[in-house]
């Protein structure tokens, strides 16, 4: 479904990928693992088009989309839910779901997909003339998250959905993940929490200064002493 | 007196507010202060000029035809003079607004002289209406209800349609809009569109009222209008209303206590009073960085 083709982006003079290639199939949760600056929110960036690419092709449902852009990559069926949540501040809850389904106009279809939205998120439908900034830390990345599905992606890029929540509401972002990938949406996750991202990824990339050292099944690299002493602390 | 005062303070306020608004929402979006910005307040005054002297135009047909000319103008400037530029630093930006803003009163210097010029006679029939002690003026009330009309509409586009929506989303965060989908390209052209158009309204309105228009006209008027946008806090939309009110008022209260020859002063004092108190201005929130 998604194919990134030997990767390379620099920041000036910071090289922050140096030929990474993957791919994601329909259906999948991939993980991308790896330390701080390894290059994991740079391949979600450059897949949405923020960040152009010095090298390298991607490749989405047989079309290639880098060098398009970011606009345009949302209209392809490709939604980001970006490092840090990212909602917006000054709006409300509903306005944060609305703007979320900016590049659709079907009105009715919107109205039910924020019900839905408010469905599986709950807490979100308490709040939803709340300013999104008087969310909390777990309700604001149920808030991102519910965001990016608004526009009716294929193709959903989690950029560490766990940073900063406490161990419980971790799990209870996982088993959204999980769902939302139940219902056939294809994902493909970046994370720090490896454990986490391992016990629910079919497949993993270890990411290590702009390149991928390791790939597999996660089952696989869950019990690789290198993944376990570098990643999981075991 | 003091309700005429008031008045003739809030006449004249209404049009630096509705200058104050494209300064204010062009930072709001690029965090950029467009300095040519008086210019096509200038040029919006002579659009209207050209439309009622020349052309014999109705007051109200030279408006639109004022507004299309500085939407059009304001688009270019931005593509032209700021697009290219807008990886660079903020520095390089300003120098290109300065740039733009010098060319733009020469070539009108070149093209309309130097004189100052006035709008046709009867291109607004003027008389006055009595309240009580104040004499008002069709013409004030003119300039007031316009303002008001086009302030509210704008209120309307930024809060209550898709695309006002799109436009405070890039305001806030950029990178996140274009993430929603928004092109935030045309969102930019949008709002130097909104900006410009509220410029040559204020441009027509002050050419009628003090009935002189001259190539340098938008130096002082942008300056006081750029005030006007830090007094009630840079990025603010009812924060550049509020500036721009408070400081119409203040110059003709000033004027009307005998400081006349001060007149321009009192913007900029009251500027520097209030900021040194509320360095974010007076409806403004904290300036937040981007990224
Ligand atoms: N906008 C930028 N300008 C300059 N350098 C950048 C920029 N964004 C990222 N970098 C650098 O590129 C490298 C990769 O960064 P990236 O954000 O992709 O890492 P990451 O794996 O997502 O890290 P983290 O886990 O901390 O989010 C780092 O060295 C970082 O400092
Ligand atoms: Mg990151």
């Amino acid at each position: 479904m998604l194919t990134l083709d030997n990767l390379y982006v620099n920041y000036g003079a910071i090289r922050a990928l140096k030929g990474f290639s993957c791919t994601v199939n329909q259906g999948e949760i991939v993980a991308l693992i790896g330390a701080n600056g390894a290059g994991k929110s740079t391949i979600l960036n450059s897949i949405s088009g923020l960040v152009p690419l010095a090298a390298g092709k991607i490749t989405f449902l047989g079309d290639t989309i880098s060098g398009i852009a970011p606009h345009r990559i949302v209209r392809k069926g490709i939604s980001q839910v970006p490092e840090g949540r990212r909602v917006f501040a000054t709006m409300t809850v509903q306005e944060n779901l609305e703007m979320g389904g900016y590049i659709r106009t079907d009105s009715k279809g919107l109205r039910d997909d924020i019900e839905r939205i408010f469905i599986r998120f709950p807490r979100l439908a308490e709040r939803k003339q709340q300013l999104s900034s008087t969310l909390s830390g777990g309700e604001q990345q149920m808030l991102a998250i519910g965001r990016a599905l608004m526009s009716r992606p294929t193709l959903l890029l989690l950029d560490e959905p766990s940073m900063g929540l406490a161990p419980m509401l971790v799990e209870q972002i996982f088993t959204i993940i999980r769902e939302i990938n139940a219902g056939g949406m294809t994902i493909l996750l970046v994370e720090q929490n490896a454990s986490m991202a391992l016990s629910i990824a079919s497949r993993a990339y270890v990411l290590e200064s702009g390149n991928s050292v390791l790939h597999g099944r996660s089952a696989d690299l869950a019990i690789d002493p290198n993944v376990r002493s570098a990643y999981l602390g075991t | 007196m003091l309700l005429q005062q008031l008045i003739n303070g809030i006449a004249l306020g209404s049009v630096y507010a509705l200058i104050a608004l494209g300064y204010t929402m062009v930072y709001g979006i690029v965090t950029l202060i467009n300095f040519a910005h008086g210019e096509i307040f200038m040029v919006g005054a002579f659009a209207g000029l050209y439309a009622t002297s020349v052309l014999h135009l109705n007051i109200f047909i030279a408006l639109v035809i004022a507004m299309i000319v500085c939407i059009l103008l304001g688009v270019a400037i931005e593509q032209i003079a700021y697009r290219p530029l807008r990886k660079s630093t903020r520095l390089s930006a300003l120098i290109s607004a300065i740039g733009v803003s010098i060319f733009l009163s020469t070539l009108a210097q070149m093209l309309f002289g130097s004189n100052a010029k006035g709008y046709p006679e009867d291109c607004f029939p003027v008389s006055q209406i009595h309240l009580g002690s104040a004499d008002i003026s069709t013409l004030q009330v003119l300039i007031i209800a316009i303002s008001a009309l086009l302030m509210v509409s704008l209120h309307f586009i930024v809060h209550r349609t898709r695309m006002g929506r799109a436009m405070r989303a890039t305001s806030e965060d950029y990178h996140t809009a274009a993430l929603m989908g928004v092109d935030v390209n045309r969102i930019i052209s949008v709002t130097f569109a909104l900006g410009s158009a509220l410029a040559a309204a204020g441009g027509v309105l002050v050419g009628v009222l003090f009935n002189a228009v001259s190539f340098n006209m938008g130096l002082m008027a942008g300056l006081k209008a750029f005030a006007a946008a830090v007094l009630g806090g840079i990025g603010s939309l009812p924060g550049a209303m509020l500036g721009g009110l408070l400081l119409g008022v203040t110059e003709v209260a000033g004027v009307a206590a005998g400081f006349s020859s001060y007149r321009d002063a009192i913007a900029f004092a009251i500027l520097v009073l209030v900021l040194l108190v509320k360095p974010t201005g007076l409806l403004g929130r904290k300036i937040q960085k981007k990224v």
